[in-house]
């Protein structure tokens, strides 16, 4: 079986929807493909040494609540860690994996992981902010992996 | 139930970690060796025939018994 490739284009910071991009990454490197995760803007998140997401309502009306809540209720301050705390709490209840530990899956099956360097310095980020063991590249860089993929998704 | 090598307990555990545990339980196993995998995550049954089609490993059986799901996962 010759090896597929995966290549994922992660934009988003959000505890949510942190998800996608490390659920299919560690997934597919079970099942033989050669996985790139290129990180972008808010992205750039799942490289953080210490992954601390948040999720919020806000914006957001698909979310489901627990109670019917005005918008003006949701942006008071607490809420948004309010809400963090909950949705951590219900995914340990379901037996959703924590997002460190499908990082960790995502590393141990080698997936490559790459931060943009364009945002990390737009954000002024440095590399001891990131997790040790990831690349640095930009545009031309995915495309070098994403010319040869059999699917590529941007999350 | 057939025989079985080992034995892996994937309940309570939800999409992906029940395939990833058992990917790397695979993994220590020597070719023809079996793998009994116990999940309650509904998504599992179909994930299941879906990885053993993938990976080229045999999904020797799968079935459900009071409320779990059991498969039995030949290592090729």
């Amino acid at each position: 079986m010759s090896e597929k490739k995966l290549a994922i284009i992660a934009t988003k910071g959000t505890l949510d929807w942190a998800y996608p991009p490390l659920i299919l990454g560690s997934t597919a490197a079970a099942l033989g493909y050669e996985v790139e995760i290129f990180c972008t803007f808010y992205g750039l998140q799942l490289l953080r040494k210490k992954m601390d997401l948040k999720v919020t309502s806000l914006g957001n009306p698909g979310m489901p609540m627990p109670m019917p809540m005005p918008v003006m209720v949701q942006a008071l301050p607490g809420m948004q860690s309010m809400m963090t705390m909950m949705m951590k709490q219900k995914m340990k209840s379901k037996g959703v994996a924590g997002l460190e530990e499908l990082r960790e899956l995502c590393i141990e099956a080698e997936v490559r992981l790459v931060a943009c360097q364009m945002t990390v310095d737009l954000f002024d980020f440095s590399t001891s902010d990131f997790i040790d063991g990831i690349e640095y590249g930009g545009a031309a860089t995915f495309f070098e992996f994403a010319g040869e993929s059999d699917i590529t998704l941007f999350v | 139930m057939a025989d079985f090598d080992q034995e892996l307990d994937a309940s309570g555990l939800n999409c992906p970690l029940p395939i990833l545990r058992a990917k790397k339980a695979l993994a220590a196993l020597d070719t023809g060796q079996v793998l009994h995998i116990i999940a309650t995550d509904p998504g599992s049954v179909k994930d299941f025939e879906a990885f053993a089609k993938q990976t080229g490993n045999e999904l020797v059986e799968s079935r459900e018994e009071g409320g779990k799901f059991h498969f039995l996962m030949k290592k090729n």
